[in-house]
């Protein structure tokens, strides 16, 4: 009985629960009702993500009403594999976020940091799981004004300008979303996205088809932070509080990426999409772009969060490219990444929150020597680092080797030559926080201990995974190339 | 279709290509955020002119009408109201802390501000 409603359960709790914790405010209550909650997501995305590979697609209408008039959701092998992303993140992250959280916010305002946290959390799932053109802008506006106020709980005031900054381009992002929407829904009168995709090549050859898909790939691409509209990305994952930058990081902009794979494959259909539309180019160039130009701005960063940040600017390039190959390998390689890259990015911004609970800094010139004081945090950040950079053995690689074959199997060598020159700029942006804390000498009088372990463990759940996926590849590799086949197929 | 009988597009071009230009032109952040409100507004216009049809009376069920209006489009954007005012009043909350941070609104200087820090 329980069974059949678990997409709504999906949504709905996270959901509930966001109100329960402002009611709740107590710190230590909000926070374990986050860490209950965000379990309890993972266990129901994980149960949906069993289903569907064991039954198929989930059809799941709201109240009982059917597709065109009420909200549907329809539950593909993609949907539950972003789910069990964003839910699985969320948990190790919050659970990660107690102490971290209570260094870095004032107690009175912790209850409506958890409260915020659920709300993201129940927007991104959403957006995840909706098959529904404009309930998808109304998650992501949720997840999205959440995330404002997430940024701006930074305890330095440049989080505020952040904030701000994100709030600006992200509303423009999602108007131009509800613009491609409202055209969508003036040429075909539906909003549900299999009738989307069913009325579409109808009227495809129509300025307002292409108008409409125009607004809704800016609109995306800003979401997304693609190249060159990622200027809001870098100072909103610097200044947030580490706990902010680590779960949004791992999640948001990969959510982003899920809807554009949706629009261009299962609503537009890709011969449209990528052929009529001269998306499959522009896609390679800024993805070309995002790869070696925020690369090579990281390796300038003082600030460790901030080259993070820029880093992934670069690695959201990487996904863009796969895309932009238009084959189900390329498409394996993307889906592949969102999870890779949620792992690396994840451990290293976890690691990065431990330093800031010690040292109060993530500054390069205070790292010196950190790699003896701080030794499991450490270890943390260079497996992270090792996977960023794409040495073998590690999640990075995996997902790298395939959108190499990708390439190869397309003949598209600049793309294989971006690939290595952004992994070789990946090696110096990384060596130079490698060597300060390892090379650098271990002269400093002050004796550092390691975070407590609430922190650590959270951050080694997430190294070891990006050990363990870098090995046994069957389930990651497995699913994506099963989503990749159903969104291509799909197209 | 003429140009002036597509009129209400004319509006809503006018008002989305004002508002932007003033989020990207103004270097004042309530400004921005008063631009940001108008280009909201004029999505809002389209979507509502959309849902009317020539001769369409209001959709309730009346006797010896049968030409309504699509109501549809109206149900949206109640939605799309409501995430715009909370848009804009989460700015506007930004802005207030900004003020109080930098004792300024306007971009430039606190741009300075950072830059000297």
């Amino acid at each position: 009985m329980i069974i059949t409603q678990l997409p709504a359960l999906q949504v709905v709790i996270p959901l509930i629960a966001a109100p329960l914790c402002l009611l709740l405010y107590r710190p230590l209550a909000t926070w374990l009702l986050t860490v209950v909650t965000s379990a309890a997501a993972m266990l129901i995305s994980g149960l949906i993500l069993a289903q569907v590979l064991d039954q198929g697609v989930i059809d799941y209408t709201f109240g009982g009403w059917a597709a065109p008039f009420g909200i549907a959701y329809r539950i593909d092998l993609v949907n539950a594999y972003v789910l069990m992303i964003v839910s699985t993140i969320s948990t190790i992250v919050s659970v990660f976020a107690r102490v971290s959280v209570a260094s870095e916010i004032e107690a009175h305002n912790q209850g409506i940091f958890y409260t915020a946290w659920l709300l993201c959390l129940t927007g991104l799932l959403g957006i995840a799981i909706t098959g529904d053109a404009f309930n998808l802008f109304v998650f992501l506006e949720i997840s999205s004004l959440s995330s404002y106020v997430l940024i701006a709980m930074g305890n330095d005031r440049r989080s505020l300008t952040a904030a701000f900054q994100y709030l600006i381009m992200g509303t423009i992002g999602a108007t131009f979303i509800l613009i491609g929407i409202g055209l969508l829904y003036a040429l075909t009168g539906t909003l549900n996205m299999l009738d989307l995709a069913e009325r579409i090549p109808e009227v495809a050859n129509t300025r307002t088809a292409r108008a409409g898909f125009a607004f809704l790939t800016v609109g995306i691409g800003l979401k997304i932070a693609l190249f060159p509209l990622h200027l809001w990305l870098p100072n909103a994952y610097a200044y947030a509080p580490s706990a902010v930058s680590a779960f949004l990081a791992a999640t948001a902009t990969k959510v982003a990426v899920y809807v554009l794979l949706r629009f261009i494959f299962s609503v537009f259909g890709k011969d449209f999409a990528l052929d009529t539309m001269p998306l499959a180019l522009g896609l390679a160039i800024l993805g070309s772009s995002a790869v070696i130009f925020a690369s090579a701005i990281a390796i300038f960063q003082d600030n460790i969060k901030r080259m993070l940040a820029y880093s992934s600017v670069a690695q959201i390039g990487y996904l863009i490219l796969g895309v932009s190959l238009v084959s189900p390998a390329g498409l394996t390689a993307t889906i592949l990444h969102l999870f890779n890259h949620a792992l690396m990015k994840g451990a290293l911004f976890l690691a990065l929150g431990c330093i800031a609970w010690r040292i109060g800094s993530s500054r390069l010139g205070d790292f010196k020597g950190l790699g003896y004081r701080m030794p499991w945090t450490m270890g943390v950040f260079l497996i992270g680092s090792l996977s960023l950079v794409g040495i073998p053995m590690t999640a990075g690689f995996i997902s790298k080797w395939y959108l190499v074959l990708a390439a190869l199997e397309r003949g598209w060598w600049p793309v294989l030559v971006v690939i290595l020159a952004g992994s070789l700029l990946a090696v110096i942006y990384v060596w130079r926080v490698i060597e300060s804390a390892y090379l650098g000498g271990k002269d400093n009088e002050a004796q550092v201990g390691e975070a407590p372990l609430s922190m650590l463990i959270p951050a080694w759940i997430l190294a070891l995974a990006n050990l363990y996926f870098g090995v046994s590849t069957d389930l990651s590799v497995g699913v994506a190339t099963e989503a990749a086949t159903t969104l291509f197929g799909a197209g | 279709m003429t140009i002036a009988g597509l009129y209400n597009y004319w509006i809503v071009i006018l008002l989305m290509m004002t508002g932007f230009y003033v989020v990207i032109a103004s270097g004042n952040l309530v400004k921005k955020i008063i631009g940001l409100n108008l280009f909201q507004a004029s999505v809002f216009i389209l979507y509502i002119s959309l849902g009317k049809i020539a001769d369409g009376h209001a959709p309730i069920l009346q006797a010896g009408i049968s030409n309504y209006s699509n109501p549809l489009p109206h149900v949206l954007i109640l939605t799309a109201i409501v995430v715009g005012v909370a848009t804009t009043s989460l700015g506007l909350a930004l802005v207030v802390r900004i003020r109080e941070a930098y004792d300024t609104v306007e971009e430039d200087e606190i741009h300075d501000q950072d830059e000297s820090m």
